[in-house]
């Protein structure tokens, strides 16, 4: 039994299988071998393999994202066949007497190069998909992907992951995220709150040498505690615990179908933050009023490619329809920062989170920009669409994204496309320049959605990825709590309502506060819908 | 031998979506489909070989088609090039 300390997130207990995801080796060594027939018939073994899960991934992709987004796939296992790839590793396998594993690297190297190389920026960067192939089969050639079986559920351990990574992963059978690095506010963090799964980040870099896939292992979400391979009595203890969690849960669920009011009959809608259209089980589980927050970039995350306008109008319209009528807050393209995506071709940043992101990038890409807002206008006709902008800083940014979706209604009238012609625009106020000039911008737009995450990294000028400062991070700080007031009046002076969709709406030492600020809606992470709700009807305004 | 001269209209050129399509066309046949640009070649069937030559929109592309069934091959080839490049 090895016991690791890191930080829990989620007070829950998971307990099972572990499963490694390892970055690509750097380099993998040059190992000469005797029997040539035999070598070329692991590597075709493992192409094979790696067609048959490219498939399965494929077929995945497909439920997602649409046929279109999952072609690339179909790309990654028409690349794996490719004559010209193969015959350099065959032959350099029989010439030089090569591993199959060095064989596979020097061609990656060699084909990502002939790539890399090129001068269209596209061309450019299908590099990353000869060297993602090309790990694909060094993994099964290594056998670093076996002894999980499709149907386990296993808990996930990496050194950190990034959205890209963690967007194909199949939540269903996750049952907790374990990670190297990362803070109280990385992304896995963030995500296994959205999943109501435990997580333990932050347990040092140790652990990756000593974890194997297929060990048993117990992540405690509420010490920050990952125990490889305990003995019985551990695994006792923590079943009782994960028992009594269970019961505590179930007696949330009793509060299913009544209403957000306060004893003195304050109503407040409570809304549901998320990230993909498999969610919305999760929104309805958990009986959210409407979605606060659908992060659009999600669809853009983890492809190699731009969306397409109908790629994406089949997930908003999904996500509309599925949500019959109740509100659905979508929110353009929020990408940059820590949030990348290569085919963006966005140049390396000395500060990236004060640089070109969200709409900023959307502004200075009007082709992308106007694809998603044709998209949302087209999927509006089918439910309640809100549109949302990231990252405003002034009114001039408001003028043009005002002007770009008049462009966009008139085109679609023109050709005869029917849509919503009442689709309210909204912004987020996560700057603190937004903030303090509410009063002007609440005079452009519908509804103010406050960004509590940006804000506070804006306003106490904390990196929230960075763990040194975490303590300097106080997310009560009153320098954020002034501008969220400030925000909500000066909203109000303005007939526009607001909510308030980052991770301090789940706060409930914070509730009662946001509620006497006068705050229309909070959104917050599927799971937290309940507790929040229970918050709210404890809360008496005229005491 | 078939021959005809394209031009290509789509924005990001041959890309691999389509050079990946395109390539399982040339599969269907028998005969060899030969994509040239500027005096390099590349055979159609061969994706990677395709994407390298890194055709963009504009420019013009000589594709040859040899072999038994050269006919219909050409036919639907050109089909392809219309219809997706």
């Amino acid at each position: 039994m090895t016991i690791f300390e890191g930080k829990g997130i989620c007070d829950a207990v998971a307990m099972g299988k572990i499963s490694v995801i390892r970055k690509q080796k750097k380099e993998i060594e040059r190992k000469n071998i005797t029997d040539t027939e035999s070598e070329i018939k692991r590597l075709e073994n493992a192409e094979n393999e790696v067609l048959s899960e490219l498939e399965t991934i494929r077929e995945k992709a497909v439920g997602k994202v649409g046929e279109e987004g999952a072609a690339i796939f179909e790309i990654h296992k028409m690349m794996i066949e490719d004559e010209d790839y193969n015959d350099f590793i065959l032959n350099m396998i029989k010439d030089e007497k090569v591993s199959a594993e060095y064989a596979v690297f020097s061609a990656s190297k060699k084909f990502s190069e002939l790539f890399s190389s090129m001068e269209n920026a596209y061309m450019k960067s299908r590099a990353t998909d000869i060297k993602e192939i090309s790990e694909r089969l060094i993994n099964h050639l290594s056998g670093e992907n076996e002894n999980i079986t499709d149907e386990e559920q296993v808990i996930i351990c990496a050194e950190d992951l990034s959205p890209g990574e963690t967007i194909l992963l199949d939540k269903e059978k996750i049952l907790s995220f374990v990670t190297a690095k990362g803070s109280l506010n990385s992304h896995t963090a963030i995500l296994a709150k959205s999943m109501n799964i435990p997580a333990v980040v932050n347990v040092g870099d140790e652990f990756l040498s000593i974890i194997k896939n297929g060990d048993y292992a117990i992540a405690d979400g509420f010490s920050g505690k990952f125990i490889l391979n305990p003995d019985e009595e551990t695994v006792f203890y923590y079943k009782k615990k994960s028992d009594e969690y269970k019961e505590k849960n179930d007696l949330l669920l009793s509060l299913k179908g009544k209403e957000n009011k306060t004893i003195d009959g304050r109503r407040i809608d409570v809304f549901a933050n998320i990230g993909n259209a498999e969610s919305i089980k999760e929104v309805k589980e958990n009986d959210a009023d409407g979605i606060g927050l659908f992060r659009s970039e999600f669809i853009f995350l983890g492809r190699d490619d731009f969306p397409t306008e109908e790629e994406q109008f089949f997930v908003y319209k999904k996500i509309a329809e599925e949500m019959n009528g109740r509100k659905v807050i979508i929110r353009t393209l929020d990408i940059g920062a820590d949030k990348q995506a290569d085919y963006f071709g966005i140049t390396d940043e000395e500060n990236p989170a004060l640089g070109l992101r969200g709409i900023r990038l959307c502004l200075s890409r009007k082709d992308v920009f106007k694809t998603q807002l044709r998209a949302l206008y087209k999927a509006s006709a089918y439910g309640n669409i809100n549109i949302m902008f990231p990252m405003i800083t002034s009114e001039k940014e408001v003028d043009e994204i005002l002007s770009l979706c008049e462009d966009v209604r008139k085109e679609l009238r023109k050709e005869g496309t029917t849509f919503d012609e009442k689709t309210e625009l909204g912004i987020m106020i996560e700057t603190p320049a937004a903030a303090i000039i509410s009063d002007d911008l609440s005079k452009k737009v519908s509804f103010f959605s406050i960004g509590t995450n940006d804000l506070i990294q804006y306003t106490l000028a904390c990196d929230r990825q960075n763990l040194s400062v975490e303590k300097f991070c106080d997310t009560h700080h009153k320098a954020v709590l002034k501008l969220i007031e400030m925000t909500i009046k000066n909203a109000h002076k303005n007939g526009v309502w607001v909510g308030i969709c980052g991770e301090l709406a789940a706060d409930i030492s914070l509730t009662e506060t946001f509620i006497r600020m006068g705050v229309d809606e909070l959104s917050v992470s599927p799971p937290y819908v309940l507790k929040l709700r229970e918050r709210i009807r404890n809360i008496d305004l005229s005491k | 031998m078939k021959e005809f001269t394209y031009k290509i209209k789509d924005e990001v050129g041959i890309h691999a979506r389509p050079a990946g399509y395109l390539a399982k066309k040339a599969k269907e046949f028998e005969s060899v489909v030969t994509i040239e640009k500027n005096g390099k070649k590349a055979t159609a069937s061969k994706l990677m070989a395709v994407m390298s030559l890194g055709v963009e929109q504009g420019d013009e592309v000589t594709v040859t088609i040899e072999g038994s069934d050269e006919e219909k091959a050409s036919v639907e080839i050109k089909k392809f090039f219309e219809e997706n490049l």
